[in-house]
C-alpha cells in the first residue's frame, strides 16, 4: 500500500514537474497523462486495501475520461498550430483575456 | 365661456409637446405652432369679450381643475384665475405671442432646429399664460420657472457657439438668484397667512399684519428679489444684455414684451401686500428709478443693435416698476401693454434690418438704410417715436406720461422721481433717435441682400397700428383697472397739474430729439469729440461696461466662488477617497502581471494553489 501511494506520487510529481518545465504542446499533454495514471495507481492502490471493487472501477472511468482528453487535447493542439505555426506554449501567449 | 379658460394655455402646451416628440414634418412645424398660438389667442379674445359683456358679480372668474397634491395644509389646485389685470395681461402675450410666431416662421426658415424653435417657443407661451392666469402662487411659481427654463433654452438656442450657452447659463444663474428669493417669500407668506391663494392672500394680509410690520416687508422685499431678478432690474439687471445672444424673434418675445414683465405683473398682483409694506414699496421705486437711469446711459453708448434694444428694455421696465412704486398702479400696467406693442415691433424691424445686411449688428456699419428697406425703416420710427414718446400721436408717449405724471403725484411719489422720469425721457428720445439717425440715414456700409417677406411684414404692421392706437384706449383702460388695482392720485397737493406735466415731458422729448439729430446725424465730429475727450472717454467705457457692474459680480461672486473650488478640491475628505481609488489601482497593477496568457504560468498557480488549499485542508 505505501509504496504504490509513494509510487502514484512520485509519478504525479514527475508529470507536473513536466507539465511546469516543458515547453512543447505535445510534451505537456504527455504529462497530464502520466499525472492521470498516477492518481489511477493510487485509486487501484487504495481499492486493494479496503478490498473493494471501486477503485478499479474508477481507473476504468479515468482510462476513458483520459482517452477523450487526449483526442480534444489533440485536436486542440491541431487546430493552434494552423494559426501559429508553432507548438511552443510560451510563444502563444496572446490569448490574453 | 369661462370654461375654456383653462384651453389658453394648454393650446400652446400640447403643441408643443407635440413638436417635442413627434417627428412633424418641416412644412408642418410652422402651421402646427402658429395656429396653436393663434387658437390661444382667439380662445383668450373671447373670454375676454364675454367678460366684458356680463361683467360677473365677483368681477372674476375661477376656473378649478383639479387639487394639484394636498399635504400638511397645503392643498394647491390647478386653477385658473381670470379677473381685469389677468385679462389684459393675458390678451396682450397671447396675441404678441401669435405675431411673432408668424415672424418667426419666416426668420427661422434656414434653421435646423427648426422644430425644436417652435416646440421652446410653444412652452414659452404655455408657461407665461399660466404664469398670468395662475389662481395661486405655487402655479405662478411653476410657471415662473417654466418661462425662465425656456428663456434659457433659447438664449442657448444656436448651442454651437460656447458664448450662446454661457450667455444661457448667465440669465439661468441671475435670475435663480432672485428666483430662490421669492421661493423664501412664498414660504414666509405660507408659513404666516396658512395658503397661498392669491385672492385668500389678499384678504387675510391686511388682517394678519399691521402696516409697516416686519412679516410684511419681509415677504414684500423677497417677492421684490424674485422681481428684479425676472424683469432685469438692479441689481440682478445684468443678465438681459447677454440674453440677445439669442434668434431676434426669442428677444422680441421673452426678452422684451413677456417674460421679462413678469416681475410687474407679479408686484401688481400682490399689491395689497405691497401697500402693507411701505418700505418695500419705496424699494420697488428706487429699484425702477436707478434702472430706468443707469439702462438709459448705457444704451447710449452701446453700438450693437440689439444690446441697445435690450437696455432700452431695462429702462422702459425701470419705468414700470417706477409706476408700481409710487403706486400708479394702472399706469405701469397700461405701459406694459404698450411696452409690449412697440418694443416687440422694434426687436422685430431690427431683425429685418440685421438680416438684411448680413448678420450685422454694428450699427456704425449699417448706414443709409432708409431707402433700401423703406419697410423696416418706417415700422422702426414709429415703434422709435412710440418708445421715445412722441406726444399726441403714440401710445408710448400717452403711458409712459401718465408714469411721468404719477411719479410726483401718486402716493409715494415725489418731485425727485419726476425728474428722474423726465430725465429718462430725454434718455430715450436720446438714445432712440440715435438708433435710427446711424442705421436709416447718412451714408450707406453695407449691402442689402434680404428682403422681409408676407410672413414677417404682416406681423410688424399690426404691431405698428397697435403701437400708435393702443394709447387712445388710456381712459377706459384706467377706469377697468382700477376695479382691482387702486390709483392713488392725488392724495398730495403738487404744484403742476398732469397737462403741464406732460407738456414738459412732451418738450423734453423734442430736446432729446434735437440733440440727436445734432451729435448723430448733422455733425457726427460732435459725438466723436465728446467721446475721444478724457472725461468723455472714461464716462463712455464705463457706460459702455454696464457701469462696471459685470466686473464688480465678477470680482464679488464669482472669482471668489472659483477660487473656493479650487481649495476645496483638494480638501482632506477627498483625499480618503483619492486614497480608496490608488489603492484599488496599485492592487489592479500587481494582480495584472498575473495575467500574462502564459499556460505554464497558469497551471504552475493552478497546482501552487491547490497545494496550498490542500495544506489549509490537512493542518488547520
Amino acid at each position: 500500500m505505501g509504496h504504490a501511494l509513494v509510487l502514484a506520487g512520485v509519478l504525479f510529481a514527475l508529470g507536473l514537474a513536466g507539465l511546469l518545465m516543458r515547453r512543447n504542446l505535445i510534451f505537456i499533454l504527455m504529462s497530464i497523462e502520466i499525472m492521470l495514471n498516477a492518481a489511477g495507481v493510487a485509486f487501484v492502490a487504495a481499492g486493494s486495501r479496503w478490498g473493494q471493487p471501486d477503485g478499479q472501477i474508477m481507473f476504468l472511468f479515468i482510462l476513458a475520461m483520459a482517452a477523450s482528453e487526449v483526442a480534444v487535447g489533440l485536436a486542440l493542439v491541431l487546430r493552434l498550430y494552423r494559426h501559429h505555426p508553432t507548438l511552443d506554449a510560451d510563444a502563444i501567449s496572446d490569448m490574453r483575456g | 365661456m369661462p370654461d375654456l379658460l383653462w384651453l389658453i394655455p394648454a393650446i400652446p402646451f400640447a403643441s408643443a409637446l407635440a413638436l417635442a416628440v413627434l417627428p412633424v414634418p418641416r412644412k408642418l412645424v410652422a402651421w402646427i405652432a402658429v395656429a396653436a398660438t393663434a387658437a390661444s389667442a382667439v380662445v383668450s379674445l373671447l373670454v375676454a369679450i364675454a367678460f366684458l359683456s356680463a361683467r360677473p358679480v365677483a368681477n372674476s372668474y375661477t376656473q378649478v381643475l383639479w387639487t394639484w397634491f394636498d399635504v400638511g395644509g397645503l392643498h394647491p389646485q390647478i386653477a385658473f384665475y381670470f379677473d381685469p389685470l389677468s385679462l389684459i395681461m393675458t390678451v396682450v402675450v397671447a396675441f404678441v405671442s401669435f405675431l411673432i410666431h408668424l415672424y418667426s416662421t419666416e426668420f427661422m426658415i434656414d434653421d435646423e432646429g427648426y422644430s425644436r424653435f417652435f416646440a421652446y417657443m410653444n412652452l414659452f407661451v404655455a408657461s407665461m399664460l399660466t404664469l398670468l392666469l395662475a389662481d395661486n402662487l405655487l402655479l405662478l411659481y411653476l410657471g415662473w420657472e417654466g418661462v425662465g427654463l425656456c428663456s434659457y433654452l433659447l438664449i442657448g438656442f444656436w448651442y454651437r457657439d460656447p458664448a450662446n450657452g454661457r450667455a444661457g447659463r448667465k440669465a439661468f444663474i441671475v435670475t435663480r438668484v432672485g428666483d430662490t428669493a421669492m421661493a423664501i417669500g412664498l414660504f414666509l407668506l405660507f408659513h404666516n397667512l396658512g395658503t397661498l391663494r392669491i385672492q385668500d392672500l389678499m384678504q387675510r394680509a391686511p388682517q394678519h399684519w399691521q402696516v409697516g410690520s416686519s412679516a410684511a416687508v419681509a415677504a414684500a422685499l423677497l417677492l421684490l428679489g424674485g422681481a428684479v431678478g425676472k424683469s432685469a432690474q438692479l441689481p440682478l439687471q445684468t443678465w438681459l444684455p447677454d440674453a440677445m445672444a439669442g434668434p431676434t424673434p426669442v428677444s422680441a418675445l421673452i426678452h422684451a414684451a413677456t417674460m421679462v414683465t413678469a416681475g410687474v405683473y407679479l408686484i401688481a398682483r400682490m399689491h395689497v401686500l405691497y401697500s402693507l409694506a411701505p418700505i418695500a414699496q419705496s424699494a420697488v421705486a428706487v429699484a425702477g428709478a436707478a434702472t430706468l437711469l443707469v439702462a438709459g446711459f448705457s444704451a447710449l453708448t452701446q453700438w450693437d443693435l440689439k444690446r441697445i434694444l435690450a437696455y432700452s428694455t431695462m429702462s422702459q421696465i425701470g419705468y414700470m416698476f417706477l409706476a408700481l412704486g409710487v403706486g400708479a398702479w394702472p399706469a405701469a400696467i397700461f405701459h406694459f401693454m404698450t411696452h409690449a406693442f412697440f418694443k416687440a415691433l422694434l426687436f422685430l424691424a431690427a431683425g429685418i434690418v440685421i438680416n438684411a445686411v448680413h448678420d450685422e449688428h454694428n450699427i456704425f456699419r449699417m448706414g443709409g438704410l432708409r431707402t433700401r428697406l423703406p419697410f423696416a425703416f418706417w415700422t422702426f420710427v414709429i415703434a422709435g417715436c412710440s418708445l421715445a414718446g412722441l406726444p399726441l400721436v403714440t401710445a408710448g408717449a400717452l403711458s409712459k406720461d401718465w408714469i411721468v405724471w404719477g411719479a410726483w403725484s401718486g402716493g409715494n411719489g415725489s418731485p425727485e422721481f419726476w425728474t428722474v422720469a423726465l430725465i429718462g425721457v430725454l434718455l430715450t428720445s436720446l438714445y432712440t433717435f440715435r438708433m435710427i439717425f446711424v442705421v436709416f440715414f447718412g451714408e450707406a456700409h453695407s449691402e442689402v441682400t434680404k428682403r422681409p417677406g408676407l410672413a414677417m411684414r404682416i406681423p410688424c404692421f399690426v404691431l405698428a397700428l397697435l403701437s400708435i392706437v393702443a394709447g387712445y384706449v388710456k381712459m377706459p383702460f384706467g377706469r377697468f383697472l382700477e376695479t382691482v388695482l387702486p390709483w392713488s392720485e392725488g392724495t398730495h397737493a403738487i404744484p403742476i397739474t398732469e397737462l403741464a406735466s406732460e407738456g414738459i415731458a412732451g418738450s423734453v422729448f423734442l430736446i432729446g430729439v434735437y440733440l440727436a439729430y445734432v451729435f448723430f446725424l448733422r455733425k457726427r465730429s460732435y459725438a466723436a469729440a465728446l467721446a475721444s475727450s478724457t472725461a468723455g472717454n472714461a464716462l463712455h467705457r464705463f457706460w459702455f461696461s454696464d457701469w462696471g457692474m459685470d466686473w464688480l459680480y465678477d470680482r464679488l461672486f464669482v472669482q471668489p466662488l472659483v477660487w473656493f473650488a479650487r481649495v476645496d478640491k483638494s480638501d482632506f475628505i477627498d483625499g480618503f477617497y483619492t486614497g480608496v481609488a490608488w489603492l484599488n489601482e496599485f492592487a489592479w497593477g500587481v494582480l495584472r502581471r498575473t495575467e500574462n496568457g502564459r499556460l505554464r504560468w497558469y497551471a504552475a498557480g493552478i497546482a501552487g494553489g491547490s497545494v496550498v488549499f490542500i495544506a489549509v485542508v490537512l493542518f488547520l
